[in-house]
């Protein structure tokens, strides 16, 4: 089957659906490649790299004409026009707000998989174009927010005076999130971040941000089962939005990049902290084409309130052309390589496949959106399971505790009944061997792993203390104890002199 | 020369406190072998002592067998190679619960049975506390004994190394310990009956025999602690039964030390203690061979080559097939030319990798391999998303994500090395056959890892060549 690879249209979109490795990639899977004339230039591909890779050069109307169409940007009504009936298409389609769309596709019969519906499984991570694009947003963020900001972000000492690090506070700890926390860290910025799910403090943590907690718990769980964040209580929201403004008086950077899919971007940022601001701050909205999370935010634009500069911009992906392009190129190839297992070039909706299920929504005649729902990420089932596991190991601790109690009083009271009756003797020995009994335990416990094998050597060797019983017994007068005895401490010599040799020999290696 | 029995007990004392030493030494790096010599030195002391004891007779028959004994230690001890460690200690284990019965055989012969119907109450109460100390010590030593021959052939490769699956084997096994606990009664209440002891002794040897055949051999490692642990009681067993305290202290020291020890090592595993010792692994192992994981993708030694001069950070996941290959050397060749080239090279070391507990570091630390770049697991999980290149030489379970990630896996919840979560993982292989637990590892599969087929040490070297 023949891939085509349109010029993308909508303004101010400089990416492009493929990169000349990506095709080199999908020839290898069997497909043709046929590129607009001109797709990659704005991500600076060259048509010539796309020829070099394997790709032929078409006209538009050609290219549309294509089995497969591979796009970033959803097509629009009359592209649509332009393709085959029966055609498949793979691109950003946001099916939840594009009726029209989805039903253009189905007139046509056009089988569409939607990459925003890419499931958050470790299967599909490599197809995730929601994660590699959101990579590059933070990043960008970050960048554009250096770009306005009048000043260093690592603080500095030098003969002209001393310049403080800047501190950013970063909202919504996602992959842009994470990605803007350790583009603004490496910097050299101070920087702090906010999530609703207490779960992502450890990869905060792991990029080298401070984690903002909340005084205040959410009854219950906080992920919504598909890998994403969902929308929050009134009494959360209410004190983390105190945290907002405490922080927004002393932050100099705020970049936010909450999003809740298919709704509209939640207000965290108000006017009234953006005025409790200092001058010269500057927040970054990645979530502006969703309504932005800050109430003064126009999407696209940078818009300037009292010297607090909020930055509107939608396209930051757009802004790295070359990289965006590649990595959801890569994306596609990864996909590609998930519906064209046989790698004989042709494509195969297999619903038996969620992730394949998950992201058609249109399939021949028929629109499948949306599909049915599946739980990808572990985090949230957890504490659901959680109540039931925890009574369960009560239970069980109870119980324990009280066999142990059981076992502890049967113990004490056989102890009694044997230290009643048997000679003064034996209790001394009895004493001994339970005091002998506590300090193994507490020896070995804090045993470095790498000593383990010697050891058990070493104890191997020294439990040929065997020998003394034996040593003791030879000097019988019976000739058979004599051999036994004999024997007995033949064999325990071999256990106590291999064991301290093959000790000595593995610690000798052990070198630093 | 004889001495008194006062100093007896002070050289027994001093023994005793050479070995707690000794045990303390060896669980640091730094004093682990003053820890050994404290043994050493202990042991001599120890058996000075009870020769020179007046009640000992015979000397010339000790000192023969213990010359002979002397010897075949040493030989066997300078032969072995390393990988063959876990087998020599099984074989040690063994000599120990043998000898444990036969001691408690003797302490029975002892006995003067004659005398029996005289006895007042306190002595008839010390002759039955002595049958039962008797009675314990055969059977721990017989159960030490056969256990650790099996232990020794499934190591070996003589005995199949899959679990034995006899019908009903945890009743079996109930049954002879209830049937064991019968003919301890009755042994004491006749007072001693050579037939029973025998008939025990033949139990508890196929108890042994069975309890062992029943573990898989993934779990060998604990199996060979257990019966460490066993071989201590069995000589604390004995020390009851003689009167004799440095036997008690001695056999007590080494039987919690390795209860704790393999206690450590079913943590790291997170298995059952119980259901290790009563040979659980592998019950309800459903394995699932229908699943298609997608395809692997192959690799050559040039190609790894060329990924490792890229690589910035490096870190090496060895297990049992490094052993098997005796890649140990290669692999440090390799390791020091990267270093030299600049690159952070270091080792990922699973508790359970191999097949005793710190089998990896021993056979790494043969080859020269400095410690402190060997890290254990939980020490290097979290760098493994910063890491260029895992190669994975040899290790398969210890490196499962199904273990973390399919709840259903028969290793699920067992914590492993996260590879996977590198951005390259090479793994060594000599064909796609499971690992010791018998399960598929979807590793292999994944996107981000390669294959390396055939024998862990020629890989290497070619590795180290096309460098």
């Amino acid at each position: 089957m023949i891939i085509g690879i349109p010029k993308e249209t909508l303004s101010g979109e400089n990416r492009v659906a493929s990169a000349p490795t990506a095709v080199a990639a999908l020839l290898k899977l069997g497909f043709e490649v046929q590129v607009q004339k001109g797709c990659g230039t704005k991500a600076s591909f060259t048509d010539q790299e796309f020829i070099e890779a394997g790709a032929s050069v078409v006209t538009k109307k050609n290219v549309w004409q294509s089995d497969i169409i591979f796009k970033v940007n959803p097509p629009s009504i009359e592209e649509i026009e332009l393709m085959k009936d029966g055609a498949n298409l793979i691109s950003f389609i946001a099916p939840a707000q594009n009726d029209d769309i989805l039903a253009a596709l189905k007139a046509k019969s056009i089988t569409t998989l939607a990459m925003e519906m890419v499931p958050r499984m470790t299967r599909s991570q490599s197809m995730d174009a929601l994660s590699s694009m959101a990579n590059i947003a933070g990043y960008r963020a970050v960048i554009e927010a250096t770009h306005h900001f009048g000043r260093f972000l690592t603080g500095q000492i030098t003969a002209a005076g001393k310049m403080p690090p800047a501190k950013v506070m970063i909202i919504g700890a996602g992959v842009a999130g994470l990605a803007a926390i350790g583009t603004a860290s490496s910097l050299g910025a101070i920087v702090r971040a906010f999530d609703t799910r207490p779960e992502v403090k450890e990869q905060i943590e792991s990029m080298g941000a401070e984690f903002l907690e909340l005084d205040y718990e959410e009854p219950e769980d906080t992920g919504s089962g598909d890998g994403y964040a969902k929308e929050m209580s009134k009494a959360f929201i209410d004190a983390e939005m105190a945290l907002f403004a405490e922080q927004a008086k002393d932050v100099d950077i705020i970049i936010t990049t909450a999003m809740i899919p298919g709704k509209p971007a939640p207000k965290l940022i108000t006017t009234a902290m953006v005025e409790s601001m200092k001058t010269g701050s500057i927040v970054v909205d990645l979530a502006a084409a969703g309504g932005g999370n800050c109430e003064l935010t126009e999407a696209g634009k940078v818009v300037n309130a009292n010297g607090v500069k909020i930055i509107g911009y939608t396209d930051l992906v757009s802004r790295l052309p070359n990289q965006s392009s590649q990595l959801y190129a890569n994306n596609l190839v990864s996909l590609a390589k998930l519906l064209c297992k046989e790698k004989n070039g042709t494509f195969n909706i297999d619903f038996e496949d969620v992730v394949i299920r998950n992201m058609t929504v249109v399939k021949g005649n028929e629109i499948t959106f949306p599909p049915p729902p599946i739980q990808v990420s572990a985090a949230p089932v957890k504490p659901k399971a959680e109540p039931v596991k925890a009574v369960e190991v009560k239970k069980e601790e109870s119980m324990s505790q009280g066999k142990k109690h059981i076992f502890m009083a049967a113990g004490a009271l056989l102890f009694a009944w044997v230290a009643s009756v048997a000679p003064a003797d034996f209790l001394s020995h009895f004493t001994v061997f339970v005091l002998a009994c506590v300090i193994g335990y507490n020896v070995v416990w804090n045993v470095s792993h790498s000593l383990h094998t010697p050891l058990m050597s070493v104890t191997n060797a020294i439990s040929g203390i065997i020998v003394v019983g034996a040593v003791l017994q030879v000097g019988n007068s019976n000739p058979l104890i004599q051999v036994l005895a004999g024997v007995a401490i033949l064999i325990a010599t071999i256990n106590i002199v291999g064991g301290f040799v093959v000790t000595k020999r593995m610690l000798k290696m052990f070198r630093k | 020369m004889e001495f008194s029995q006062g100093l007896i007990s002070a050289a027994y004392i001093l023994a005793a406190l050479l070995f707690i030493f000794s045990l303390s030494g060896l669980s640091k790096q730094q004093t682990a072998e003053t820890g050994n010599w404290y043994g050493i030195v202990g042991m001599a002391i120890a058996l000075i002592a009870t020769i020179a004891d007046p009640r000992v007779d015979n000397v010339w028959i000790i000192l023969v067998t213990m010359l002979i004994g002397a010897t075949i230690g040493l030989q066997l001890a300078k032969k072995v190679e390393m990988t063959q460690m876990p087998e020599l200690v099984a074989i040690l284990h063994s000599f120990v619960g043998l000898a444990a019965v036969l001691v408690g055989f003797n302490s029975y012969f002892e006995m003067d049975h004659s005398v029996m119907a005289n006895f007042t109450d306190s002595q008839q109460m010390a002759t039955n506390i002595h049958l039962v100390e008797v009675f314990l010590g055969v059977f721990i030593g017989a159960v030490t004994f056969t256990g650790s021959i099996v232990a020794f052939g499934k190591l070996r490769g003589i005995i199949n190394s899959a679990a034995l699956m006899l019908p009903h084997r945890h009743k079996l096994n109930l049954a002879a310990g209830v049937l064991s606990f019968v003919l301890m009664v009755l042994f004491v209440q006749q007072g001693g009956g050579d037939n029973l002891l025998y008939l025990m002794a033949l139990i508890a040897f196929v108890f042994g025999w069975h309890l062992v055949a029943s573990i898989g051999g993934a779990d060998m490692p604990v199996v060979v602690s257990m019966l460490n642990s066993y071989s201590g009681w069995a000589a604390a067993a004995a020390g009851f039964m003689l009167s004799n305290d440095l036997l008690i202290v001695t056999g007590a020291l080494v039987g919690s030390s390795g209860a704790i020890l393999s206690y450590i090592m079913c943590k790291a595993m997170n298995r059952s203690f119980i259901s290790v010792i009563a040979g659980g692994f592998g019950t309800n192992v459903v394995i699932d061979t229908d699943t298609d994981y997608g395809d692997h993708f192959e690799i050559n030694a040039e190609a790894v080559a060329d990924m490792l001069n890229g690589a910035k950070s490096v870190i090496i996941a060895p297990g049992y097939g490094m052993a098997v290959a005796q890649a140990q050397y290669p692999v440090y060749k390799l390791t020091q030319t990267l270093k030299d080239k600049g690159v952070d090279v270091r080792f990922a070391i699973h508790p359970v990798a191999g097949r005793l507990p710190g089998h990896m570091n021993v056979l790494l630390a043969e080859a020269k391999v400095p410690y402190d770049i060997v890290l254990g697991m939980e020490e290097i999980n979290d760098d493994f998303p910063e890491t260029d290149v895992v190669l994975v030489i040899g290790a398969n379970d210890t490196v499962n994500p199904a273990a973390a990630e399919d709840p259903t896996s028969p290793i699920a919840g067992m914590p492993v090395l996260e590879v996977w979560k590198a951005k390259n993982v090479v793994v060594f292989k000599r064909s796609m056959a499971t690992g010791y637990a018998g399960v598929q590892n979807p590793l292999f599969f994944k996107d981000n890892t390669q294959m390396l087929f055939g024998d862990a040490k020629d890989s290497v070297e070619a590795i180290f060549k096309a460098l």
